[in-house]
């Protein structure tokens, strides 16, 4: 279905509101997976941690407020249905518009610079950001756009490496669990620990990214995939790092990992880390301008 | 576990009581600092425009709303990683006289014997919990070095900011480090347990 200029119209405010709403309301599966490890909480510190995340979450959706400062990163992953006919560059440009109505007209900070001169335009947008990925759904006539403000603290704290195929399994395991403790307090824990398996280094690094996407505790389709992730969450869970890595029961709200087939010679690994906050929200726009919001 | 609370300007006194793990509030100003006004100060040698003398620092990452010149109030105001900021712990500590860093994810060894010897501790501010820090705020009272918004350095008055957890003591005491350090341990255990040893 072909749409009309007011589709991008659409788009673009769409993706204004994606952004703000986004670090205002927590996703339902994170606040769950938050109020289930404060309850079973043993140690006093982190108890007073988990009362502070509780309290922020609320007052996010009770107040308007932003419950992080972060504006992170904008990074949106975006879905076209194969039966939507639509111009892929009006659809970039109304995605980036959108991004900077948000910052303007929040207002929000603008989180981005120049690589080297640190140079910020206050629009939270620069060059290649913010970062769209595109991906094509069969039999599909909607445009499926899911938004992640990605804080710093959690996006400075991953990881890629190259292991061999003789490093096998095990490998990769002793990778994830050394990383994660080494990022230690900084990505704001219990965070959301995405794990890319496969592919060439950059899938394999956006396969990591995107599995932080998942819904918390969501399992890989994969049985045997699923099962190396309970087994790390589980690993993650008894170091005892705990909420802001002052110790505690709950490190890991859940590891999620998603793969690629991959070369003969290549055994990829990347960990890209979510923290407890895990913001996300999604809208799925119809061709004929129907908003549908979620996460 | 003891609890204290604090008005700023800090006493070398005030803080060589806290341990590790005790829980501190705290009213009055705080500045709000970050990577580049630090850099600012310790690379480029320009002295900071305002007394640091007793002052607690916070690694803080502001959205703000321009009132008037000169003039903003908070729309978010939280905390950041301070451990980007850690090599400029001496230079606080010795040529400023500064009391109290706050922060999250906490800070170095070496930034830990530092505290023990000039006598400052450092806070761990709940990071993420934003909402709750801003509403701790009573008013931006200043703003220095404004070409370098977001990251200036900000006279903010707050009443009650925390409830912050001692995360480096003047005795020489590390909350974050030790856990860290019992984690790779454990860690460790967990691989060899998994049969991974190399
Ligand atoms: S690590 Fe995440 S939760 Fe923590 S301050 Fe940064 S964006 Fe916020």
């Amino acid at each position: 279905m072909e749409v009309s200029d007011s589709f991008y119209a659409l788009v673009e405010t769409v993706c204004r509101d994606l952004y703000i709403k986004s670090l205002k309301e927590i996703p339902p599966d994170v606040v769950e997976s938050i109020k289930r490890a404060a309850a079973k909480e043993t140690k006093e510190v982190a108890k007073r941690i988990f009362s502070h995340y509780l309290r922020s979450i609320e007052l996010g959706k009770k107040e308007n407020m932003m419950v992080c400062q972060d504006t992170g990163i904008p990074i949106y992953w975006v879905k076209i249905g194969g039966k939507l006919r639509l111009d892929g560059s009006k659809l970039e440009q109304a995605i980036i518009r959108g991004t900077e109505r948000a910052t303007r007209e929040h207002p929000l900070r603008s989180s981005i610079v120049s690589p080297l001169k640190r140079e910020n335009r206050q629009t939270s947008t620069g060059d290649h950001i913010p970062i769209i990925h595109y991906e094509f759904i069969a039999d599909s006539d909607v445009l499926d756009i899911l938004f992640m403000p990605k804080g710093s603290g959690s996006e400075n704290m991953s990881f890629m490496k190259m292991l061999v195929p003789a490093d096998g399994i095990n490998g990769i395991k002793k990778f994830v669990l050394e990383n994660v403790v080494g990022a230690g307090a900084k990505p704001c824990p219990p965070m959301v620990v995405g794990v890319g398996i496969g592919g060439s280094s950059d899938l394999c690094m956006t396969l990591a990214k995107k599995a932080t996407s998942r819904p918390v505790g969501s399992q890989n389709p994969d049985p045997q995939i699923a099962a190396l992730e309970a087994e790390l969450c589980d690993a993650i869970n008894q170091t005892g790092l705990g909420p802001q890595g002052l110790g505690g029961d709950t490190t890991a709200l859940g590891v999620h990992i998603e793969s690629a087939w991959t070369h003969i010679t290549c055994n990829p690994v990347a960990v890209n880390i979510q923290c407890w906050r895990a913001e996300r929200r999604r809208a799925i726009i119809t061709p004929d301008g129907k908003v549908e919001e979620g996460f | 576990m003891a609890e204290f609370r604090f008005k700023t300007p800090l006493t070398e006194a005030d803080v060589r009581q806290l341990k590790i793990g005790d829980s501190v509030l705290l009213d009055g100003v705080i500045f709000g600092v970050r990577d580049g006004n630090l850099i600012r100060v310790f690379d480029k040698n320009v002295a900071p425009p305002c007394d640091w003398k007793g002052a607690a620092l916070l690694h803080t990452a502001p959205n703000v709303r321009k009132i008037g010149p000169g003039k903003y109030e908070p729309i978010c105001v939280g905390t950041t990683t301070s451990m980007r900021m850690d090599r400029f712990t001496e230079g606080l500590l010795r040529d400023y006289g500064v009391r109290a860093i706050l922060g999250k994810g906490g800070l170095s060894q070496n930034s830990a014997a530092l505290m023990k010897q000039y006598g400052a501790v450092y806070l761990s501010v709940t990071g993420g919990a934003a909402a709750m820090e801003t509403l701790q705020i009573e008013e931006i009272e200043k703003v220095y070095w404004e070409d370098l918004m977001p990251e200036c350095i900000w006279q903010i008055r707050f009443k009650g900011l925390g409830p912050m957890t001692v995360g480096i003591d003047a005795h020489g005491g590390n909350l974050q480090a030790d856990v860290q350090q019992q984690a790779k341990d454990k860690a460790a255990e967990i691989l060899k347990k998994m049969g991974i040893t190399s």
